[in-house]
């Protein structure tokens, strides 16, 4: 019987390896950083990366207003405690329009905030490469992605003009209107991303632990109440219900599970025993059944 | 420790229940999300007549829109399943047409075990052959032979063994030693991930038991090199960070870098977790040596008792990637770990018939095609041989322009004949040549039409430099085909070339602390920027005479538009064969100008 930590010291070094390789290719790269459990493992694998010396990049969180409170609390110390070149972008023509996922639309909203949020950023600051926290088990679009994964003008992906990867051996030439993206954690599991917290002793995010938090019903999904912007029905008040989260993201499109786990042991014990793929507590995947592909066509992450 | 991620590619197509196999495989590993299964068991493909409820097992596996649309797998698709003794398997699911044979390459580029699906109700097929063919020349370790739909022949010992001994040739033929053949029914589960009684007459291990059994052990061949990726430059720290591969790098072990061949000893194995007493095979770690000798990004740290020998002439085998065929005699970056060097193929001995294992002779490469060339590049590198180890022996070709990874390639060996030829360095150079001279050596390249006035102004340019005391030389595209070039034509890959050697001679002349005019058409632009690239920053001058076609074509002082419009010269420029306007040349001169005007330019910009 081979001891699990065996399959993370091997994925860990191919992280690494990828990390340092886009450091040193690229001119100007920066490590996305969305909050998420995914994020604080590619930080940590970045501060293992290039140890002793520091993060060579800087890390830019595409804010769109509309994050939970506690994960901008959570950015900011962390980006203290790392010492962390931290860049926060927010798309502030989206939010001169009043943007927000009650007046568009999930999808909408999400496309201006995020997407051209995103663009925004990579455009202002000449960043040719974007290293983010994506897994091939997290979606079908995903399990067909390369880790280094070109992007066309306009941040366009074309997923049936990928360029071939073989071997170990990356390819990290552009032309002049081209940008990549970077995807360490492209063969990790949901699983080993919560069993590689644990060993490391990584900090996340208090979300995705089990608290009474103030939360509606809308159809069969809990949605925090995490201020006051969010529109109540008639006569409705917040109930507060033991609750966690899967994923983290904006929090009127993200979906709450009833929990009791409050400590990692219990997170992933409760992990093993739901088997719903980690999107399903995403509002804007459903949508439709190929949303995801369609998205990173336009230049989401 | 056995190795505790398996990799494993899987070839065939939708026909042979390739998806419902691996569909399978997942969901009784327990591997795939309840709604995910939901999801398969509700949407349905056009034309689908699987029964409402059951599980579409190829929904599971085929991802893009494309795909589904039109039913068949186009790409590779990544997925990860828990085997129960603890170990990983990462499935490369890889489409199985022949016109996907590069997709299926890249998968097979980094497994283990190929799962090779053979249809019962269909018998060996082309395509079998050259799954087989590609996963021996990949070093795939451990092949799956897997016997399918036996189901659908009455669970037939008598065809099982029939078609397990119809492969057996080809298996031997290609020097494959690890294999099984396993029996199964994709569709029912027999034999996948548990043993069927509908098999009394077969006694091996189920497919899942042959794969997650796998006795590699994580460590094996003892030839290890890291490939520096960056040097990490901290406060009071300088080491070399980089991924071990093909053994164990320890403390105290002798080592060099190559291609210098500077000696130390390592040091310390720093890492964020502490010091390590060693590196095993495929880890990430960050060497300091002893002495601290000079390294950069792409140098290798070797042992020191067995380094290999940098060239800069191979044999390799190569798979073309890219939709435009090879060119010979084309430089393309050639990438092997974090190296990038320039690098030429100088020949071509033979492309590999993929269906039947045929040496035949061709001129270049196309989509797909697989062929022993020889590669040379611009400076020494150290590579070993793929069969050693495929992590230390491979590479590949990037197109300067697009940026495309358009070949692949696996080290046979290195060609000695490099080493027998190394440069001798002299006191006087260029730098004295030139100052001797008074001038400061360089090249203006003019590159347009033919009949744009290349020439014309070349020569008047070169006689007012002569009138300044500067000494120059003209190499002109016409006069060089006379002699150095008259063996070269006017293909694409001939045109190449002939810049390839104009640029040489350049070379030699500005060495000579020479100012070299060059009036040579040169369409291309990939062989404009190689050209460009032999030279140091500011020493080469791209100058466009820009004349439009129209006028080209009437002045045509040597009657080569005639030609070419009478169907005689098929390769003409402008006519026959495009021309790439220069998108960054140094200066642009309107060919239709007063010759003089545009001398004044010339002077005014580089002289």
């Amino acid at each position: 019987m081979n001891d699990k930590r065996d399959v993370l010291r091997a994925l860990e070094s191919e992280s690494i390896e990828i990390l340092r390789e886009t450091a040193a290719a690229f001119k100007n790269p920066v490590m996305l950083y969305s909050i998420g459990k995914d994020s604080s493992v590619l930080l940590h694998l970045a501060r293992k990366a290039f140890y002793p010396g520091n993060i060579p990049f800087k890390v830019l969180h595409v804010d769109t207003t509309w994050k939970f409170q506690e994960m901008i609390s959570f950015r900011d110390q962390t980006a203290k405690d790392l010492n962390l070149d931290l860049l926060v972008h927010i798309n502030e023509a989206g939010v001169a329009e009043g943007a927000s996922p009650f007046t568009l639309g999930a999808s909408e909203y999400t496309r201006v905030m995020k997407t051209m949020g995103l663009r925004q950023a990579l455009d202002q600051h000449g960043f040719d490469a974007a290293i983010g926290g994506s897994r091939r088990d997290e979606e079908k679009s995903r399990a067909k992605e390369r880790i280094f994964s070109v992007r066309e003008a306009g941040h366009r992906w074309d997923p049936r003009a990928q360029r071939q990867e073989l071997w170990r051996t990356y390819n990290p030439r552009l032309t002049a209107d081209q940008t990549m993206r970077v995807f360490p954690l492209s063969d990790w599991t949901e699983q080993d991303v919560w069993d590689y917290i644990k060993f490391e002793s990584i900090e996340v995010s208090p979300l995705y632990f089990a608290k009474p938090r103030p939360s509606v019903l809308r159809g069969h999904q809990i949605i925090m109440v995490d201020d006051e912007r969010y529109p109540l029905l008639p006569g409705e008040a917040a109930e507060l219900r033991l609750i966690r989260f899967r994923t983290l993201g904006c929090y009127p499109l993200t979906a709450a599970v009833e929990s009791t786990a409050t400590t990692l042991d219990e997170v992933i014990q409760e992990l093993r025993e739901v088997k719903l793929s980690e999107r399903a507590t995403r509002l804007i995947d459903g949508d439709k059944e190929v949303s995801m592909e369609q998205k990173k066509a336009e230049g989401y992450f | 420790m056995l190795k505790p991620i398996i990799r494993l590619v899987t070839c065939g197509s939708v026909d042979d229940g390739k998806s419902t196999l691996i569909g399978r495989l997942l969901v009784e590993t327990d591997s795939v999300p309840s709604d995910t299964i939901l999801a398969a068991q509700t949407v349905r493909r056009t034309g689908s007549n699987i029964k409402a409820g059951d599980i579409d097992f190829s929904l599971l596996t085929d991802g893009l829109e494309a795909e589904r649309e039109q039913g068949i797998t186009i790409d590779v698709a990544y997925r990860s399943m828990f085997l129960k003794n603890g170990r990983r398997l990462i499935i490369a699911d890889a489409p199985g047409h022949e016109q996907y044979t590069r997709n299926m390459v890249v998968a097979a580029s980094r497994s283990d075990i190929a799962l090779i699906l053979i249809d019962a109700t269909r018998g060996i097929r082309t395509q079998t052959l050259r799954h087989l063919t590609i996963c021996s020349l990949l070093k795939v370790t451990r092949i799956a032979l897997v016997i399918n739909k036996l189901d659908a022949v009455g669970f037939d010992e008598g065809i099982f063994n029939q078609l397990s001994s119809e492969l057996k040739p080809s298996l031997d033929r290609l020097g494959i030693t690890d294999f099984e053949f396993i029996p199964v029914s994709a569709l029912a589960g027999d034999n996948v991930a548990r043993s069927s009684e509908n098999f009394p007459w077969y006694s091996g291990p189920t497919l899942l038991e042959y794969v997650q059994e796998w006795p590699a052990e994580a460590t094996v061949a003892n030839a290890p090199r890291l490939t520096v990726q960056m040097v990490n430059r901290a406060d009071n720290f300088r080491g070399l960070s980089g991924t071990v591969f093909g053994g164990v790098i320890r403390q105290g072990d002798e080592v060099v870098v190559l291609p210098s061949r500077a000696k130390a000893t390592v040091a310390r194995l720093v890492t964020f977790d502490g010091d390590q007493p060693e590196a095993a095979d495929q880890t990430a770690t960050t060497l300091v040596l002893e002495p601290d000798v000079d390294a950069t990004r792409g140098d290798v740290v070797e042992l020191a008792d067995r380094a290999t020998i940098p060239a800069d002439r191979f044999s390799a085998n190569l798979v073309w990637l890219n939709e435009s065929e090879l060119i010979h005699s084309r430089s393309y970056f050639l990438i092997a770990g974090s190296k990038q060097v320039g690098a030429i193929v100088t020949s071509i001995r033979h492309v590999l018939n993929i269906n039947n294992g045929d040496h035949e002779s061709a001129r270049t490469l196309q989509a797909n095609e697989i062929g022993l060339v020889e590669i040379a590049t611009d400076s020494p590198i150290a590579l070993s041989p793929y069969a050693a180890n495929r992590f230390n022996g491979n590479f590949i070709l990037v197109d300067r322009l697009t940026m495309e990874t358009v070949g692949a390639g696996m080290i046979e060996h290195s060609l000695r004949r490099s080493g027998n030829v190394s440069e001798q360095r002299y006191a006087i150079d260029q730098t004295a040549r030139a100052t001797q001279k008074g001038q400061v050596a360089k090249v203006i390249w003019f590159t347009g039409l033919s009949g744009s006035g290349k020439s014309t102004v070349a020569n008047a340019l070169e006689q007012k430099l002569f009138d300044l005391g500067i000494h120059s030389y003209v190499l002109d595209g016409d006069n060089l085909r006379l002699g150095l070039n008259k063996d070269l034509g006017f293909t694409e890959e001939d045109r190449a070339e002939n810049v390839r050697r104009v640029s040489e001679v350049a070379h030699l002349m500005t060495d000579a602390g020479l100012v070299v005019l060059v009036a040579l058409v040169s369409p291309f632009e990939r062989d404009r920027k190689q050209a460009k690239a032999l030279f140091a920053e500011g020493e080469f001058a791209e100058v466009w005479v820009k004349t439009p076609a129209e006028v080209c074509v009437e002045r045509d002082p040597k009657g080569l538009y005639k030609k070419a419009a009478a169907g005689q010269l098929p390769n003409m420029t402008g006519v026959g064969q495009g021309y790439e306007a220069p998108t960054d040349a140094d200066l642009v001169i309107d060919g239709t100008m007063d010759v003089a005007e545009n001398v004044d330019r010339l002077l005014a910009e580089f002289f």
